[in-house]
Parts: C-alpha cells; structure tokens; sequence
C-alpha cells in the first residue's frame, strides 16, 4: 500500500544527553500514515534512546513530539499509548511469571473495577492473532515460551491497544531466519491495515526488504533519509559507517610452535550441553584457529575449558610444551590466555562497576595495578583511559559504570583489555555477536593483528562466513567431537555445513580404529 | 494419648483460630507489599504501633470500630514513610524496613509515657466480645472453633478473601502482581509503577497495624510494651510459607497458632511435667522453620521482590 499523505508522527529537534555523552542531537524526521521508515544506525548512534523519547520512556532534554498533530507530554508513555503508539523493545517488557493474557491486558482496562472482563479479552486476542497471524495460547506462562512466542505477546501488546504506530526495536536480532519471515508476515498485514511502522535494524537487507525510506543516524544525529528504491546496500552502510567500507583482506600466515595443546579431553555433559568427547586440538601461534558448529554442540565446554572455568574430566592440557596440573582461570591470566566472553554482559562486565574497574578486572592483582595488596587506583585509570582512546570506546570517561555503555562500546573495552595484555593465546567466543558492521570489522581486524604479532586466536562463531574469512585452520564441533583440522579453502561452505550436522565424524572414527 | 485428645476439643482449635487472627492480617499486609515488589520490615513495629494506637483511641472515648480505623490510619502513615524512601527514592528496604520498626516501635512508647505518665498498670478498656453466628455456632467443635469468635476474627478471614479476589481478579490485582514480576512491563503499559507500589505498600501496612491492634482490642484489653513480641517476623516467615498466595498464607498462620495453642495445653499434661517448658515454648518456631523447609522449596517469588525500579535508567 502506498503511504498516505497524512502525517502520523513527527519529531523535531529531539536531544537527549546522558552526563557528558550526547546520545541525540537535535533529531528530527516524520512518519507517514501506512509508511515504513527504518531507523539505521550502528551501536551506540542513539536510535533505542530516540525510541525510547518517543515511547515517553525517557524524557528529552528539548524538542517535541507530535502524533497526529498533537503533542505529546514529556516523558508519559500512557499519552503515547493513549494517542496510539506502540513499541516492541529489544529487551521485551514481559513478566515472565504472568500468563501471555495477563501480559497483554495489563494496564489495558481501569485499574478500579471490580471485574476484568477475561472472556471477552481472551476473545479479542484470539482475534487479533488470528488475524496477524500471531499464534499464542494465551494461558501460557510467558516464562515458558520461546524468544519468537514471547515476541509475537509484545506485539499483541501494542496491537490489543489498538496502537497506529509501531515501534519495533530491533526485532530480528533473536530471532531464526524462519521467524523472522513471519514477523514480516505481520508485519506486511499490519502495513496494509494502515499502521505506520518504525523499524529499527542495522541489518541492511532486511531494512531493504521491509522499508519504504531509511532514516540514518550516526553519532546521535541524522545524516541522512533516503527511498529504499532510490538506494541499494552499499549506499546505505556509506551512510551509516560515514566511509566506505571494507572486509579486511586475510593473507594466510604461516603458524609457528604450539602455544596451547589440549590432548585427548574429554569434559562432563553439563545439563543438555554435551562435554567434549576426546578431543585434541593444538593452538599454534601465528594462527586463527576457528571453530565452527551451530550452538550447544560442546563450544561451550571448550571455551571454558581453554579460559580455566572447567579442568578436563581425563586428557591433558599444556602450555608451551609444560603440562598443566592444576587448572583455573587465574591460571590462565597468568599464563598469558585472554578471553573476549560470549556474554558480555553477564561474564565479560560488572555492569554496576565503571570502566576503570571493568578494565583491570582479570589483572587487578599483576603488580601494574597493586602493590602488597593496595590498588594503585591512578594506574588503573590511566590504563582505562587508555583503551578507551585506543580502542574508540565512546563514553563520557573511565569513571561511568559500564552499563551505560551500547553493546558495541562494551565489546570494544573488553578487546582493549584482553589485547593490551599482550596474550600468547586469545580466547574469542561470538566477538561480534549483536555488533554493527563498523564495531564488527574494528574487532576483526584487531584479531587479526593481533595473530600477525604472534599470537593464537581461537575463534568461536556460529556465524560461517565469519569463521571462513578470518580462520587459518577451521574445526566443526558437533555433540562435543572435532572434525579434524581443514586449512583455509580446503572445504566449502556446503560440505563444513555437513560436518556442522553430523556426518563425517563416524567414518573419521572407523578411519581411526 | 493426651495430645491427640487436646486435638479434639472444641477450646483447642477456637484458641488456634484466635491466637491465628492477628497473624493473618498483618501476614496478608506482608504479601500485598511483597506481591508489588517491596519487602516491608517496618511490619513489627507497625503491628506495635497498630496495638498502641487502636487501643489508645478507645480508650480515649472512640467506639472500638473507630479504633481499629485510627490503628489503620496510623499504620498507613508508616507505609507511606516505607514506600517514600523504598520507591522513589530506591533505598535499601532491609535498612529502611528495619528503621521504621526502631522508629515505630519508640515512638510508640514514648507516645505511651506521653499519655499516660503515672500509671503503673496499663489501664484496660471494655474489648471486643465474642459474637456467636446463630446456627452456625451450635455445630459440634467446628461451631465453637469458628463461629463464636469476635468480630475481628471474622473480619480477618474475610480480608483474605477479598485480598485474593483483587489480587487475582481485577486489573489492579494484576497491576499489583505485575510490578512485583517485572516493573518495566507496568512502565511500557502506561501505568505508574511508584503509584502502584506505594499504594500497596501503604495498604498492606495498614493491614499490618490492624493485626497489632488485634492484640490490644481482642485477644487482651490492654496494651504492654513487648506486647507483639516477634509476631511481625514471623509473618515475613510465614508469606513465604504460603508462597506469596492469601489463601496459603492464612492457612500458615492457622498451622503456626495451632502449635502455640498445643505447647501450651501439653505443658499441663503429664509429659509437661517430665520436659522442660522452654522445650514447648521453642515447639512452635521449630516445627515452623521445619514446615518452611518443605513449603518453600516450590514456593515462586516474586521476580522483582526488592528490585528498585527507577524510571529512565538503562
């Protein structure tokens, strides 16, 4: 449907600043009745914080909010929901031990009534996921279902309120590819019933494929708005990075002395997680090693095994040809591992601490850092302030607790902390996950100086191609087995993708007996 | 066996369901605040200050339903101070939970020397009496456990009923619920979060000091210092043991009384004589932690029980 001439929403000269950080600076642009705009930008380029003005879930420091020609209060989501707009967050507002019908009526009817009409909300849910096609049981426990379920309650949420603006935040990050096709299902019925839609991504294909112009903000300003048929891909990352962009170039480099050698390791299943199964893996310096499979197939189990978090049940581990008896991650700080965790927020920070204690959190007792048991709080500072200059960490200073930071500029603190220790093996678990292509290629060809200095980088990602561009050496992992080693081009895409499922490692065993 | 004996009489469960009243309505006070997201330790020093208060305003020339409604008033009051400091401001609610029962409980005794600075026994006041429900009543043990208790009673299992029906039933139950689950669900609907939570809070406080004044009011007619004596905690004890549920709850409440009710009577019988009696006065609190321990395993907190919501914060 094309988009009307009715101006559902407009933003004018929205800023909004958290201490010394401008997250958006003077952000203006409209939305059309039946229009798709997308919301591009990397990490940390103020788009969830704009939302979030909108929504009346922050208020801004200036600037007005108009739906429909009226302007909304400061800082009230219910005027932003009484006057029709919506929002799916990325972080779904969802209380897991409701049911999905509790989730969604709540604060739909008065509060002081005597009687919710249950029957006729349980009907009118029905309706609507009939109609979106938005299965839900809606006496399930929300804390029961999965991501992409409670995804569809967060939009029937918006949809029972009969909002006529939908704010989606970045809605496909977790879901599967098949998922996400049915959120555009939806997405297409709700377009062609005359919602407008704000869709937040940096995924540029899908911005492609759903949107009708493109609103690009970089460093919490717009530098541009576009027609997605006046534009393709490339143009887009121009805009969004501000330079053209470029996959580093990875030139095969050739490994020297193994530097960390696990023999014939074998862990224990940890709840449905397969343990490793005999596994001998050798990482050399010099070298990308990657380990490819898709997830919970024993990545786990070897990422901590080679951090120090799990000693291997039978097998041995050494370290520059010394075997290793006793087995702790202080003991692999000490012998020169760093780790970029899978979980930044819940392994890799302490979100209440700020940058300078995130920084020295693996070294605080190296004598850099104290002496007879005394922090030396200045060096430590200087040290955050550091990486914060060298690694780009945008940030109002050392001081701020890191949960303040977007995803991008945690990620790059921890790389500034693990490759400024100077580590003979780096431990990389989804380095990139949920990062922009900008913060994506910075990280990857910091991994990949980091292999020309000498060191060893074990590379963990579900993602394949990453795994293929940067790795010298590529094993599949598949229920807690290693393929064997295939060097860089050595098999195709297609043929690891069997490995990944399962087959080959059989025949491998039979080769081997 | 004498024991089993005492579990049949008729006086044996009516003492459980009355030594149970005050219990149940500071216990339902507690899992309405809780229920919202806020642990509430000011609970023994209101119910001190609830029994004060109810008490003095009858003696003061006030009917007895006025003064459960002062001992109400004055809980309210400090649930308010509770929520202001725990909600907006986001203060720690062990500490600030701990500070209103030091200040509820002293300024209910300096209240007390205020009013009445020369006397040396607590003057009593004309209490509420037992009120037999016709019919009902003359059913054999159930009739005289139940239904020949005084109004306060009646009232306390009814509260039960009423609190569960809100809090399941209507939207400012689920209000209610959902904020004590994930306060941000509440925010992103449009509902004030501080609102909801400091309404429960100062509700469910009022509850509290309603059970205190039961003390004062109906089980004596008198008030002394140290007169709650630890009934507040265990009320927090007991909202555990009825997982966050009114219907569990009051069944707890009637649990722990009926082996209060029980020390005392073995302590007259022929084993009282062979133990110690601080062995039966320990019963209680032993069988509780005991019951605890089993209740809780599967018991469901609330997911943001003591999680400050502060609006705007990422």
């Amino acid at each position: 449907m094309t988009p009307s001439p009715v101006e559902a929403l407009s933003l004018e000269g929205i800023t909004k600043r958290f201490g010394a950080l401008t997250a958006n600076d003077a952000v203006s642009f409209s939305l059309r009745e039946g229009e798709v705009v997308a919301l591009l930008g990397e990490n940390g380029a103020g788009k969830t914080t704009l939302m979030n003005i909108l929504f009346g879930q922050y208020a801004a420091d200036s600037g007005t909010v108009r739906v429909f020609g009226k302007t909304l209060p400061s800082g009230n989501s219910r005027a932003a929901l009484d006057a029709g707009v919506g929002m799916v967050h990325q972080h779904f507002t969802l209380a897991d031990n409701l049911t999905v019908q509790e989730n969604i009526t709540l604060g739909a009817e008065p509060l002081f009534r005597l009687r919710a009409d249950r029957a006729g909300a349980r009907q009118r849910i029905l309706d609507l996921s009939e109609k979106y096609h938005l299965s839900v049981a809606p006496d399930a426990r929300v804390g029961a279902l999965t991501v992409g379920e409670r995804q569809r309650v967060e939009i029937l949420k918006a949809l029972y309120r009969d909002v006529r603006i939908l704010i989606l935040d970045e809605p496909t990050a977790v879901l599967t590819p098949q998922e996400a096709e049915d959120l555009f299902t939806t997405l297409r019925l709700a377009i062609a019933d005359g919602l407008s839609i704000i869709f937040i991504s940096h995924k540029l294909h899908e911005v492609m494929a759903i949107a009708d112009r493109v609103v690009v903000l970089r460093h919490g300003k717009v530098t541009g708005g576009v027609n997605t048929k006046e534009t393709d891909k490339a143009a887009l990352a121009a805009l969004m990075m501000g330079t053209q962009t470029e996959t580093p170039k990875v030139a095969n480099a050739s490994p020297g002395a193994p530097l960390l050698t696990l023999t014939n390791v074998t862990t224990r299943n940890k709840g449905s997680a397969p343990g490793l199964k005999d596994v001998t893996l050798s990482l050399k310096a010099g070298q990308i090693i990657g380990l490819a499979g898709v997830s919970g197939n024993g990545q786990a189990a070897i990422a901590d095994v080679v951090g120090g978090t799990l000693a291997p049940t039978t097998g041995t581990l050494d370290i520059g040809g010394r075997k290793q008896g006793n087995w702790s991650p202080r003991i692999a700080v000490q012998n020169g591992i760093a780790r970029i965790p899978e979980d930044r927020h819940k392994t890799g920070t302490i979100s209440d601490f700020d940058l300078t204690e995130n920084a020295i959190l693996e070294r605080y007792t190296d004598a850099e850092f104290s002496k007879s048991g005394w922090l030396n709080w200045r060096a430590a500072r200087n040290f955050a302030s550091e990486i914060i200059q060298k690694y780009d960490v945008r940030c109002p200073g050392p001081d701020t607790p890191i949960r303040l930071l977007s995803g991008g500029n945690m990620q790059k603190l921890i790389l500034g902390r693990t490759l400024e220790a100077n580590p003979n093996v780096i431990l990389a678990n989804q380095p990139v996950r949920g990062l922009d292509i900008g913060a994506v290629n910075y990280v990857h060809s910091q991994l990949l100086a980091a292999r020309d200095r000498g060191a060893a980088v074990l590379l963990i990602s579900e993602d394949l191609d990453e795994i293929m561009t940067l790795s010298d050496v590529v094993h599949v992992i598949y229920d807690g087995q290693l393929s064997p080693a295939f060097t860089r081009g050595q098999k195709s895409p297609a043929e690891l993708g069997l490995w990944m499922a399962g087959q080959g490692y059989e025949s491998e065993v039979r080769d081997a007996s | 066996m004498e024991i089993v004996e005492i579990l049949f009489t008729a006086s044996f469960w009516a003492a459980a369901i009355r030594i149970a009243s005050p219990l149940i309505f500071a216990t339902l006070g507690e899992v309405i605040c809780e229920r919202a997201g806020v642990l509430n330790l000011g609970i023994e020093g209101i119910m001190v200050a609830g029994a004060f208060a109810g008490w003095m305003a009858v003696y003061s020339g006030t009917g007895l339903w006025v003064g459960v409604g002062v001992a109400m008033v004055v809980g309210m009051l400090f649930g308010l101070l509770h929520s202001a400091l725990t909600v907006p401001f986001g203060l720690s609610q062990h500490v600030v939970g701990l500070g209103v029962t030091l200040l509820a409980t002293s300024s209910t005794y300096y209240a007390y020397r205020l009013a009445l600075p020369e006397v040396t026994s607590p003057p009593k006041i004309v209490a509420f009496q037992p009120f037999e429900i016709s019919l009902l009543s003359e059913i054999p043990i159930v009739g005289e456990a139940l239904f020949s208790q005084t109004p306060l009673t009646y009232l306390a299992f009814i509260s039960v009923a009423v609190v569960a029906f809100i809090l399941y039933r209507t939207p400012l139950g689920l209000a209610v619920r959902a904020a004590g689950e994930n306060p941000n669900a509440v925010a992103a609907q449009g509902l004030s979060v501080t609102a909801i939570r400091m309404g429960a809070v100062i509700f469910g406080s009022g509850l509290m000091a309603v059970g205190g004044a039961f003390l004062t009011m109906s089980a004596f007619d008198s008030f002394f210092f140290e007169m709650v004596n630890g009934r507040g905690w265990i009320c927090i004890a007991l909202v555990v043991f009825g997982s966050w549920r009114p219907g569990k709850a009051l069944l707890g409440a009637v649990l722990f009384a009926a082996f209060d009710a029980l020390q005392i009577r073995v302590q007259q019988t022929s084993i009282g004589t062979a133990v110690p009696y601080q062995i039966f006065l320990m019963m209680p609190y032993i069988l509780s932690i005991l019951a605890l321990v089993m209740m809780s395993r599967r018991a469901e907190i609330p997911a943001a029980l003591m999680v400050p919501f502060n609006k705007g914060e990422r």
